[in-house]
């Protein structure tokens, strides 16, 4: 083919496009995707992006970097050569230290063989458990205020999220009664993320077996993201698998991103009974194969030596928890105390503001960054979400500047 | 030990200054509590001294250090205890240390200037009784000390918001 006639060739494509009206690429979206809610916080990342001296207490991860010696372990392991896939579940040594670790704190047994998944991440775990349980149209029952993703991940994965309020009267804990809400004959999988992201809420055992009637009645799987289950400050952490023969009726995710500050490293995994995470891995096999192995030799380490670290991180965020619950009683924002992960979700109702006008307002006026409350769904509008995983100079400075806010509207 | 008396520590040793009131809030106790037990760790020697923790390479008119190291015949009765107590008398000296390995004593000299430190070991030191040979190492620059790192590091940005 000569040039010329290459040229006219694309010519005559272009017309043709233009014949059927497909000349739109936003025409190839497929409708469920379209219909997806945008980010909530889309618009401040523009507003954010033109501002200098900005506090942020609206970052969902870590300010620590990971543990130097888990660094140093990735890099010797490039340096060796280690970068090829791996197995499609995960490093076999990945799994076996996972399957020690999680007997010794949960008191379960999981088969490293069998019963586990390592994931990229625990948003593709959570994705992979929808994908892996929902035929089109079945229900799965959502817990709100919660991380933005699960709601758009049952809608890919072709089921219908079922939103339910958690309420700060009930330390916004999840009830038997939330649950009766929101059943229908369709109903089929249960979320739970507790401790929660954006609440601070945690669920004791004593809480997850007022709901374990309702779970078994009803038939229910629950998908449990349990990210945050080392930065618990009150008690210890409880999965709903430890209760008494739940441990078949549960998928439980867990990942290194908060404990370890390991979030750009995406490692998470997934624990259940071997035909569900046999569901998850066929899932995972065609679409991620595997989770990187330098996340994953990354993660072993972590296991192995990287328990010093993670409760001193623990630590520090407890002291900020303290430190910045006592600066917002000071600014007389109503709060419930956050036993878990590294937020606080204070009230802002008594401003007459939304959440959304807050959070603007208080970020183009005093250059504080904190996440509305209705980006996490029902039940999330009049609070704000302020991540604590900063340092304690700037969560002072930042309630300063809040405090400064407040006066300003005159109330 | 007490979570309460070790968490205290860890605290003031990051920083003197913070007052019992603070060390209450991020523990959540009471400042009553706090500065008891700061009391009861002050009298029992537990914490010795409050410091600030200077980079004095800074500062013009800075500092030489060295360190030295020393091989000791064994005192009779007294064992390093004697000699180790002797040198830590010299206000010059900032530390002394009973060490393993080729060596048996370890300590640092702060001085005005190299020429200041090395008078110091030969005129001071190696004159000691029991003291078989000196070994001065100086220190030409500092990365780290009391696990604060003292060059300037590049931070890593995270995004302002995410979810």
């Amino acid at each position: 083919m000569t040039v010329r006639e290459k040229i006219e060739a694309k010519r005559k494509g272009k017309l043709r496009m233009k014949e059927l009206g497909s000349s739109k690429p936003e025409s190839y979206v497929a409708s469920a995707v379209r219909g997806l809610p945008p980010s909530g916080i889309r618009k401040f990342f523009d507003i954010v992006a033109d501002m200098e001296d900005v506090i942020s207490l609206g970052v969902g991860e870590p300010d620590f970097a990971t543990p130097w010696h888990i660094r140093e372990a990735c890099i010797y392991s490039l340096e060796q050569g280690h970068t090829s896939y791996t197995s499609n579940k995960g490093l076999p040594e990945l799994r076996e230290m996972l399957s020690e670790t999680t007997r010794q704190d949960l008191g379960l047994d999981y088969d490293p063989e069998k019963d586990m998944l390592v994931t990229t991440g625990v948003s593709e775990a959570v994705d992979l458990a929808f994908r892996a349980v929902l035929n089109p149209g079945d229900e799965a029952i959502i817990p709100q205020p919660c991380y933005v993703a699960y709601v758009p991940d049952v809608i890919l994965a072709g089921g219908v999220p079922k939103t339910v309020a958690t309420k700060l009267s009930d330390q916004f804990k999840l009830r038997s009664e939330d649950i009766e809400s929101a059943l229908t004959e369709k109903s089929k999988v249960l979320l739970l993320s507790y401790p929660n992201n954006p609440t601070g809420a945690i669920m004791t055992r004593q809480d997850l077996e007022e709901i374990a009637d309702v779970v078994v009645e009803n038939d229910l799987l629950v998908i449990s993201d349990e990210v945050y289950d080392k930065l618990t400050y009150e008690g210890r952490h409880a999965s709903f698998a430890q209760l008494e023969g739940m441990i078949d009726r549960t998928i439980l995710l867990n990942g290194f991103s908060k404990s370890c500050a390991m979030t750009g490293w995406r490692i998470g995994y997934a624990l259940g009974n071997s035909a569900l995470i046999g569901a998850m891995t066929k899932v995972h096999q065609y679409t991620m194969l595997c989770a990187p192995i330098m996340a994953q030799v990354a993660a072993v380490e972590a296991l192995r030596r990287g328990e010093a670290e993670m409760k001193a991180m623990k630590r520090e965020y407890d002291r900020r928890r303290h430190l910045f619950v006592n600066e917002l009683e000071r600014l007389g924002l109503p709060c419930f105390e956050p036993k878990g992960a590294f937020y606080a979700f204070p009230s802002i109702e008594g401003t007459g503001l939304s959440s959304e006008e807050f959070a603007e307002g208080l970020l183009r006026e005093q250059n504080v960054a904190v996440v509305p409350g209705n980006v996490f769904g029902d039940g999330g509008e009049g609070f704000l979400r302020c991540s604590y995983a900063t340092s304690r100079e700037e969560i002072v400075e930042a309630v300063e500047r809040i405090k400064r806010f407040l006066d300003g509207l005159g109330l | 030990m007490k979570d309460l008396t070790k968490e205290i520590l860890e605290i003031l040793e990051d920083d003197a200054r913070a007052t019992p009131a603070e060390i209450a809030t991020l523990l959540g106790a009471s400042e009553e509590e706090v500065a008891k037990e700061i009391g009861r760790l002050e009298d029992s020697g537990v914490i010795r001294k409050y410091m600030a923790m200077i980079n004095w390479d800074k500062i013009d008119d800075g500092y030489v250090y060295a360190m030295i190291e020393l091989k000791v015949a064994l005192q009779r009765d007294k064992g390093y205890n004697a000699i180790a107590k002797r040198i830590a008398r010299f206000s010059e000296v900032q530390s002394v240390r009973l060490i393993s390995g080729d060596h048996d004593i370890s300590f640092t000299v702060r001085g005005k200037s190299m020429k200041d430190v090395a008078f110091f070991v030969t005129d001071k030191i190696a004159t000691l009784e029991g003291v078989e040979s000196t070994c001065t190492h100086f220190v030409l620059k500092s990365y780290k000390e009391h696990g604060v790192v003292l060059y300037d590091k590049s931070q890593p940005k995270r995004l302002v918001i995410t979810a």
